[in-house]
């Protein structure tokens, strides 16, 4: 399954969006952090986990999925909330705390919930997993179309609740896609040093559903890959686990010096950004012109620079709002 | 040594990760049972800095970076601990014990029981707790009374540095499951913002704090205030302000939840009739309540106002800093207890 030009455009600006949205985040979150870096100042204060580098596997899955479908995605979210449509203005606001945030402020960076498309993610390691889990369950139960697909990184694979979603997914025979992002850094922890297999495709295996490994990252390889998977789980065939091999360009979070890294890694990293990888991929093969992408790039632009006016400029909620929402 | 060189030495001032680090390391010199394993407590040193240079000493055998799989490691720790091994088992934030509480809640903390006696679990499980950074509600609670709450587990709770050496060598030595909470804005890690107040002088050479013995950080006659951790410092933050009106507040800093000094808080309120518990655990069924009733049971005649908690109200933490910064005890907000009290009749009026 090949995306049409149509659908590569389309994956092509997301990404962009995205990392135009992480990097304004990140300038931002610099604001009243210097020179001395403290997480508590400035105007977005708190944990920044940024996934430049991680966009293909947002939205070459993500293309596939309507709002109906359901999303878990973990604490590094931003990318997957953007393909899956989550309304960037009110997640610009709730990273910023903001009363018009889609959390009224409460959430937070790790705690984006957008109902509305069905998205939702969690701070706590492999918990996005049984959820999807339990919202694939539901459909079935009720008779409504959609999937649920459930994000998580390689280091999550290690997690009991990995496992277990895995095999009660499978035994159940649930419309669920597992998207392990494999960036090969659990923090400071290599996959290598943590993780029995060489990779996690191998291990849905031992869950009776199909596996695949997806090198490259390369949004239209994990098209194809996931297009099939998706297309499996609407049919009533059950679960798929398709494991990505993806970067991390930026820290674990901001204010991580990376001094784990090995010397140079970032930079082989850099130099195989899989943004302008598509774009140079847009213009060879489908004659993506310099007018086009400057226009997509101007859009793209124009989108993260809009929701961020938004969030700077809507007011912080009151204080004793805290109280509020504890139960519904 | 020199006296100047002496003095020097006694002079030396640690952050409380730091005094971790080194109780840690003296116990691995002297007991090869001792080792450490948690996520990135190897060649990182501890996302909050408390197993810094272990590694570099100690090597990888006895110092483990573990996968991501709670429920496996701490299950492991009270398997090695029950084998004649004694781990040093870190849960990144407390938060996230939901992922391993069976092996903590069921196993290590009911295994001795369970044997009657003949099975023991020295593991010391060391956590981080606290907020107001912004980090929201799965990465800045204490639960302290989550854990005081279950028999079978000591609860530590350093304020300064000092005490987090002295307790640390403490729970290493200890026969039992020990859960060591530190708290991350006394951690001295300044990317969180730090309380400077709990970077101390801390000696060199080990020692040892017994459990179940608060310390008078602050003596006074009108007023206890009594708290662990962060607490402790909004106490101390609160008694100088006081001073300045005429008040002497006594603050009571427990360092122990389990076992609880009850007689030293007990001997305190009986000096001074008045009591205020903070805490920057959830109000209801924890801690403060505690307290309070363990003054209340033994002789309600010592209260001269009815006792005042200032504890985190019964809310998921918030992320935005307005919410989150409200919620949060602080040394005001102890004032402002303190006030109430003023116009209130207690026992010996009613
Ligand atoms: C249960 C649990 N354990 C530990 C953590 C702390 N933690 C946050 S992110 C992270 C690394 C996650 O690695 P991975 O799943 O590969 O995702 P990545 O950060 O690489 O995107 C860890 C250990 C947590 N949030 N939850």
């Amino acid at each position: 399954m090949l995306p049409t030009r149509d659908q590569k455009v389309w994956m092509y600006e997301t990404m962009l969006v995205s990392r135009y949205f992480e990097e304004t985040i990140e300038a931002i979150y610099l604001e009243g952090k210097k020179p001395v870096f403290n997480m508590a100042k400035g105007p977005i204060p708190g944990e920044m986990h940024l996934s430049n580098g991680q966009e293909p596997c947002a939205v070459g899955v993500c293309a596939h999925l309507t709002p109906k479908d359901v999303v878990t995605s973990t604490h590094r979210p931003h990318h997957v909330a953007i393909a899956k449509g989550v309304d960037l203005k009110r997640m610009a606001a709730e990273i910023f705390g903001k009363k018009t945030g889609l959390s009224g402020g409460r959430g937070g960076h790790m705690h984006i919930f957008d109902p509305d498309v069905n998205f939702s993610c969690s701070g706590i390691i492999g918990q996005g997993m049984g959820p999807a889990v339990g919202a694939a369950l539901s459909r079935k139960l009720q008779g409504k179309e959609g999937v649920a697909v459930a994000y998580i990184g390689e280091g999550a694979a290690n997690q009991g609740a990995f496992h277990e979603a895995l095999n009660l997914a499978a035994v159940w025979k649930l419309p669920v896609i597992f998207v392990v992002e494999d960036n090969a850094w659990g923090i400071s922890v290599a996959k290598a040093t943590s993780t029995a297999v060489p990779n996690n495709a191998m291990r849905a295996q031992a869950y009776g559903m199909p596996g695949h490994l997806i090198p490259g990252n390369d949004p239209i390889a994990i098209y194809s890959a996931a297009g099939e998977a998706i297309a499996r789980a609407r049919s009533g065939g059950g679960p798929t686990l398709l494991d990505i091999e993806t970067d991390r360009l930026a820290g674990h979070f901001m204010g991580d010096a990376e001094a784990y890294r090995p010397k140079g890694e970032l930079d082989a990293l850099r130099a195989r950004d899989p943004i302008p990888a598509l774009a140079r991929r847009l213009q060879a093969e489908d004659g993506l012109s310099d007018d086009d992408n400057g226009a997509i790039m101007a859009r793209a632009r124009g989108r993260v620079d809009e929701a961020i006016k938004f969030a700077r400029e809507s007011d912080y909620p009151a204080p004793e709002e805290a109280l509020d929402k504890v139960f519904a | 040594m020199s006296s100047v060189a002496a003095a020097a030495v006694n002079e030396r001032r640690l952050t409380i990760a730091r005094a971790m680090a080194e109780s840690i390391a003296q116990e691995m010199r002297i007991d090869p049972r001792v080792f450490v394993m948690g996520e990135d407590v190897g060649p990182l040193g501890g996302v909050f800095g408390n197993t810094r240079g272990l590694f570099d000493e100690f090597g990888a055998e006895r110092v483990r970076d573990t996968p991501i799989s709670e429920t496996a490691f701490m299950g492991a720790a009270v398997g090695a601990a029950s084998d004649g091994m004694r781990p040093i088992v870190e849960l990144m934030f407390v938060d996230f014990f939901g992922v391993c509480f069976d092996a903590i809640y069921n196993s290590m903390a009911k295994n001795t029981y369970f044997s009657g006696g003949t099975v023991k679990v020295p593991v010391v499980l060391m956590t981080s707790t606290g907020g107001g950074y912004s980090d929201a509600g799965q990465h800045s609670q204490c639960l302290y009374g989550t854990f005081a709450h279950l028999p079978g587990m000591k609860v530590v709770a350093p304020s300064n540095a000092y005490d987090a050496k002295g307790l640390m060598t403490t729970a290493i030595r200890d026969e039992n499951p020990v859960i060591y909470m530190y708290h991350k804005g006394l951690q001295g890690m300044g990317w969180l913002g730090t309380e400077p107040a709990a970077t101390v002088n801390v000696p060199e050479e080990s020692y040892t704090i017994p459990f179940g013995k608060a310390a008078i950080v602050r003596e006074g006659k009108d007023v206890t205030i009594v708290g662990v951790a962060m607490g402790v410092h909004n106490a101390l933050k609160a008694a100088e302000k006081l001073a300045t009106q005429g008040v002497s507040a006594e603050v009571v800093d427990l360092r122990t939840l389990v076992p609880l000094d009850r007689e030293t808080v007990f001997a305190s309120v009986a000096k001074t009739g008045k009591l205020i518990v903070v805490d920057e655990d959830y109000q209801s069924y924890g801690m403060t309540g505690e307290i309070i009733a363990s003054i209340v049971e033994r002789d309600l005649s010592v209260l001269k106002a009815a006792p005042q908690r200032v504890a985190y109200p019964d809310i998921p933490i918030p992320f935005t800093r307005p919410m989150e910064q409200f919620a949060l005890p602080n040394p005001e907000k102890i004032i402002e207890a303190y006030e109430k009290m003023k116009g209130r009749r207690g026992w010996r009026w009613m």
